[in-house]
């Protein structure tokens, strides 16, 4: 296919000024030929509108024709046409990515480094976790989207914690201030889960194999140092910080539902809207189903930051990417809509569309009215965003080299690691299967 | 098929000589073989050709830019999770298989019994489980099973029984996928043997009956050894079916918890397109094509024996 998006024109748009960035395009007469897209399919319903109006806006203006496929993750379809694409060396030129995907297809994406450059210039700089994503060879290979992003935090019950574990939330994470948080803790947290349990309110926290769980459990092991395989490759899992998140969540199980091994991403909502539980780990969508389903338990929901433990204080951050495929056929036309969804209005609407759920990657794009305004009760997703970088956003197997960290990631190594200490098994045992799962993964 | 020339071409043109390519083209197992070629190359292009891209993924190395033989295939070897999962597939495979040759056996013959009248009916509810396409009909258990709000758990209840941890416990977790396997493949044991049955003739079971044979008699005797070839095949197919399950182990558990319910095909998704590992996730998939293979050889060798006996 033939473009006449050309070179000189892309560079038009993209110079790597702020100026430029604001107002990228230069309108012209001649086509710009065609872009295909598949996004993924929000599950915040009118959320696609959002996007689909920014795209067509940009489309219009720069008079390409563009054809949008929003694809579920559901059953991971997305995974699949990912998969597909790849082996296939054809398909959309612009895919959103999950979380592990631009480093699982490395080597077939376009880097972006001439984009990137400019939007961090102007957006602000992205986090640690973005970069480890997002970056490979010293380039960037996808560009962080909006749509998709989320952190998954303690979501809680106001009136739960003040009950039975004496803890005021809100003044913990006032909405529209810094967060007064010191005192929230490891040790903390557990006494609160031990006082909520007995009054018959657990903490909802899976421990199943899908992202809910194996977030949460990331995060526990990141704030006590833990990791099983370190930056350089090695294998590190007969650690004592190891041990230490193991005995952790053995005391925390005790205080949670016995049945939170099989728990799914689904489950953790349930809880939640089911009026037992004082506390779940997820993006705001559990409180929006909340909102529609139980308004009564909604108003009390409270979206706040994890725990510290003697590694500091983290949360699970899964950016989503937009990556574009090495073989697409019109990259100058999808690096300036890349731009274009990038710029500080287009992520204020998605957020808007979203409820709040979607989470721009930029540090100056955290302070939307959205998340100061969305109730009730107002302000529950001030903090959602984490304005005052008052944890370190992270994800679980980090930091371990992107492709092994994956696997550890997606087989729940780490929760699999909780379950069979919890259910008896000797540390070292377990500490042993996890050492041979991770030595697995070693294989290039 | 005998090969046979078309007698009316032969009665119209008698003087003149035919060559070879002719002949070839009038014998009525070339046409058969033109007519099914459109079906031939149509199979091929979705089972040979994937099958083949198939194994050549599984000789990649984890980033496909290597040629490594059987490597993967070695390394799955030395995995303890590997031997897991064989063992869980046979496990799911032959128990689910078994429950449903026999509790297909045991309706066809209810239905069978049932008059003529009322059994069309009887035979579109019962397969009402078979039709339903799983993925859909599994969202439902998923719901029953439910670890917090099971419907089974709120029933058992009443009754001062559970709350059973239905897909949080390891076997409570393979008795559920095995449960879910067993309603959807049923009925088509039942259609299957149902079909089989009409077929037994009603003499042989008067001179049974002449005969003095007990019901147990006439099943071990007459239904049963009329049956074999259907019921090889039909546990033959479904054994390949259900060894290959994938929809209802990974909606229900994910082959959680703690792997305890992976079978190969939730295990070679897991590895191959969430993990990102494709070759390995081939290599295991292709890990049941020798063992069905081998099943079929025996299988269908039984089955060609017995035919031969009989001619």
């Amino acid at each position: 296919m033939s473009t006449k998006f050309t070179r000189r024109r892309f560079l038009a748009t993209t110079a790597a000024t702020t100026a430029v960035l604001a107002m990228p395009h230069v309108s012209h007469s001649q086509a710009g030929g065609k872009l295909s897209l598949g996004f993924w399919d929000h599950w915040v319903p009118g959320a696609n509108n959002a996007t689909t109006a920014l795209i067509n806006e940009w489309a219009a203006k720069e008079k390409v024709e563009v054809s949008i496929d929003y694809i579920p993750s559901q059953g991971n379809k997305n995974l699949m046409v990912i998969a597909a694409e790849a082996q296939a060396r054809s398909g959309h030129d612009v895919l959103a990515f999950p979380t592990w995907e631009p480093q699982a297809h490395v080597e077939r994406l376009e880097p972006v480094d001439d984009i990137m450059g400019p939007l961090i210039a102007q957006n602000g700089d992205v986090n640690d976790t973005v970069k480890y994503l997002g970056r490979a060879n010293n380039k960037w290979i996808a560009v962080p989207a909006t749509v998709g992003s989320q952190i998954k935090g303690p979501c809680s019950r106001i009136d739960l914690l003040k009950q039975h574990a004496g803890i005021n939330i809100q003044e913990l994470y006032p909405a529209g201030a810094a967060p007064k948080a010191d005192g929230w803790t490891l040790e903390v947290f557990l006494k609160a889960a031990e006082a909520c349990h007995k009054a018959g309110f657990p903490f909802g926290i899976g421990l199943g194999t899908t992202s809910d769980s194996v977030d949460s459990a990331g995060a526990f092991f990141h704030a006590n140092g833990a990791q099983l395989v370190n930056a350089k490759g090695e294998i590190v899992v007969k650690s004592d910080a190891v041990r230490k998140s193991l005995d952790f969540y053995k005391k925390l199980a005790q205080f949670m539902p016995t049945d939170v091994p099989a728990w799914d991403d689904a489950s953790n909502n349930k809880w939640l809207v089911s009026g037992k539980g004082a506390m779940v780990m997820n993006p705001p969508s559990a409180w929006a189903v909340a909102k529609r389903d139980a308004p009564q338990i909604a108003e009390q929901l409270w979206t706040h930051g994890f725990p510290s433990g003697p590694n500091g204080r983290y949360a699970p951050f899964l950016p989503y990417f937009w990556g574009i495929w090495s073989f697409s056929k019109n990259k100058t036309a999808a690096k300036s809509l890349l731009v274009h969804l990038s710029q500080r209005a287009s992520a204020e609407k998605m957020v808007a569309a979203s409820a709040g759920y979607d989470l721009p990657s930029f540090s100056k794009l955290t302070d939307f009215k959205t998340w100061s305004e969305e109730g009730p009760p107002k302000g529950t997703l001030y903090h959602y965003p984490n304005p005052h970088n008052h944890h370190t956003l992270s994800i679980a197997a980090a930091p371990a080299p992107p492709k092994i960290a994956q696997q550890i990631y997606a087989q729940g190594v780490q929760t699999k690691m909780i379950v069979r200490h919890m259910q008896g098994e000797a540390m070292e045992k377990t500490l042993a299967w996890a050492e041979s799962e991770v030595e697995g993964f070693m294989r290039t | 098929m005998v090969d046979a020339t078309m007698p009316q071409s032969r009665a119209a043109t008698p003087a003149v000589k035919r060559g070879g390519f002719h002949k070839a083209m009038q014998r009525r197992s070339t046409i058969a073989f033109l007519m099914a070629s459109p079906l031939i190359v149509l199979i091929a292009l979705l089972v040979v050709y994937p099958a083949g891209y198939a194994m050549y993924l599984a000789m990649l190395n984890k980033s496909m830019q290597r040629f490594v033989g059987f490597g993967n295939f070695l390394f799955l070897f030395k995995r303890d999770t590997f031997w897991l999962v064989v063992w869980q597939s046979c496990v799911f495979a032959i128990t689910a298989v078994a429950f449903k040759a026999l509790i297909g056996f045991i309706v066809a013959h209810f239905v069978h019994n049932i008059p003529n009248a009322k059994q069309r009916k009887w035979r579109g509810m019962l397969l009402i489980p078979w039709v339903i396409p799983p993925a859909m009909s599994t969202l439902a258990w998923l719901w029953l099973f439910d670890p917090s709000y099971s419907a089974f758990n709120w029933l058992l209840s009443f009754v001062g029984i559970g709350p059973i941890p239905w897909t949080g416990d390891a076997n409570w977790a393979r008795f559920s996928v095995i449960l879910v396997n067993i309603w959807v493949g049923a009925p088509f044991f039942m259609i299957m043997y149902l079909a089989a049955l009409k077929s037994v003739p009603e003499q042989l079971y008067e001179a049974a009956a002449i005969d003095g044979a007990s019901w147990w008699q006439r099943i071990w005797y007459v239904t049963l050894p009329m049956m074999r070839n259907i019921i090889a095949i039909t546990t033959l197919f479904s054994l390949i079916v259900t060894f290959a399950n994938f929809d209802i182990v990974q909606i229900l558990t994910a082959g959680g918890p703690i792997d305890r319910t992976h079978v190969f095909a939730t295990w070679a998704f897991r590895l191959g397109i969430q993990s990102s590992d494709i070759p390995l996730g081939a290599s295991v998939s292709l890990f049941m094509f020798p063992i069905l293979g081998i099943a079929a050889i025996f299988i269908l060798r039984d089955i060609n024996r017995r035919g031969n006996e009989s001619a």
